[in-house]
C-alpha cells in the first residue's frame, strides 16, 4: 500500500479524490464527537464537569505521539530508501504532530489548575510532552533552515530518528515515576477501566482527530509537492532552450492540483 | 433559559471546560485554514508559471 502509493504522480491522483471525502468524515465525526463530549456524557461523580476536558486532551495526546511515531517513520524511510514522498510526508505531518501536542498540553494545563490546584508541574509526564513539543518545533525549523530541501530533508529526518527514544519515556513516564499524572486507563493491559458513557466520545473524538489529521496530511503533502515543482518550473524559464527541452521531459506539466 | 445556563456553567468550571475547547477549535481551524490557504497559493503559483508555456489554446 505504501509502496504503491509512493508515486508522486499516483499520489496526487488519488488523494485529490479523497480530500474532500476526508475532509468533511473528519467534519462530522467531529461534530457528533463534540456532541457526545458536552452534552451526551455525564459528568465524572470526583471531577464534575472537567472530566469533559479529557475528551480532547486525551485523544490529542495519542495524536502527538502517533504522529510523531509516523513522522519518524517517514524520515527512516526516507533515509534509507529515499522514497520521494516520505520525507515530503514527514514535513507535512510536523506542524500538525505540533498544533495537536500544543492542545494537549494547553487542555492538560486548564485541567490540571482546577484538579491538581496547579496549572504546571514538572511532573515527569508533563516533562517529557513539553519535550516532544520542542523536538516538533526543532524538526520544523531544521528542514526549513536549508535553501536545498534535500539537506534539509535529511537533517530533519535525522533529529526526527533520535528524538523516536523520547516516545517509550512518554509512554511509561506514569509508571516508572508515579507523581502527579494518573497512569493509563484505556490503552491498558486488561482493557479500558473507564465507563462506556465516556469511553464512546473518547473514542469518536479519536477518529475525528485522526480523520483531521489523514485531511491535513493531504493537503499539506500536495502544498509541498506544488511548490516543489514550482520551483523546478522557475529555474527552468532561465535556461537555454536546449536545457529547458530536458528539463521539461523530467517535470512533466502539472495541471493544477485543486 | 435555565437550562442553557446550567449546560453554560458547566458545573461551576466554566472557566476551566470553555476555555480548553476554545483553545482546541482554535488551534485546529487555525491550522486547517493556514493549510488550505497555502494550498491556494500554491496552485495559484504553479498556474502562473506553466501559463507562457502553452502555446496552443
Amino acid at each position: 500500500m505504501i509502496n504503491w502509493l509512493a508515486s508522486p504522480a499516483r499520489f496526487t491522483r488519488i488523494s485529490a479524490k479523497a480530500l474532500p471525502w476526508c475532509g468533511w468524515a473528519s467534519a462530522a465525526v467531529l461534530a457528533v464527537g463534540l456532541y457526545w463530549s458536552l452534552v451526551v456524557a455525564p459528568p465524572d461523580y470526583q471531577q464534575g464537569d472537567t472530566v469533559r476536558i479529557m475528551f480532547i486532551h486525551v485523544p490529542a495526546a495519542w495524536m502527538a505521539l502517533n504522529v510523531y511515531l509516523f513522522v519518524a517513520v517517514a524520515s527512516a524511510v526516507a533515509l534509507v530508501w529515499r522514497h520521494p514522498l516520505a520525507e515530503v510526508a514527514a514535513r507535512a505531518a510536523a506542524p500538525i504532530g505540533a498544533a495537536f501536542t500544543f492542545v494537549c498540553l494547553a487542555t492538560g494545563s486548564l485541567w490540571g489548575r482546577p484538579m491538581w490546584g496547579t496549572w504546571w508541574v514538572w511532573d515527569a509526564r508533563l516533562t517529557s510532552v513539553l519535550i516532544l513539543f520542542f523536538l516538533y518545533l526543532g524538526y520544523i525549523a531544521l528542514v526549513n533552515a536549508f535553501d536545498d530541501p534535500a539537506r534539509g530533508g535529511k537533517a530533519g529526518s535525522v533529529l526526527a530518528l533520535v528524538g523516536v527514544v523520547n516516545l517509550p519515556i512518554i509512554k511509561f513516564s506514569v509508571d516508572w515515576w508515579n507523581t502527579l499524572h494518573q497512569p493509563a486507563s484505556v490503552m491498558r493491559i486488561g482493557g479500558p477501566k473507564i465507563d462506556v458513557s465516556m469511553l464512546a466520545p473518547l473514542l469518536i473524538m479519536a477518529a475525528g482527530f485522526s480523520l483531521l489529521f489523514l485531511t491535513l496530511l493531504m493537503l499539506r503533502m500536495r502544498t509541498i509537492l506544488n511548490e516543489r515543482k514550482a520551483v523546478a518550473l522557475r529555474l527552468n524559464i532561465g535556461a537555454p532552450p536546449e536545457q529547458r527541452r530536458a528539463r521539461e521531459r523530467a517535470v512533466p506539466a502539472h495541471p493544477g492540483v485543486g | 433559559m435555565g437550562d442553557i445556563a446550567t449546560f453554560l456553567a458547566m458545573g461551576g468550571y466554566a472557566g476551566f471546560v470553555w476555555p480548553a475547547y476554545g483553545v482546541a477549535l482554535a488551534v485546529l481551524v487555525g491550522l486547517a485554514a493556514n493549510s488550505w490557504w497555502r494550498n491556494r497559493q500554491s496552485i495559484i503559483a504553479l498556474e502562473r508559471l506553466q501559463q507562457p508555456h502553452r502555446t496552443t489554446r
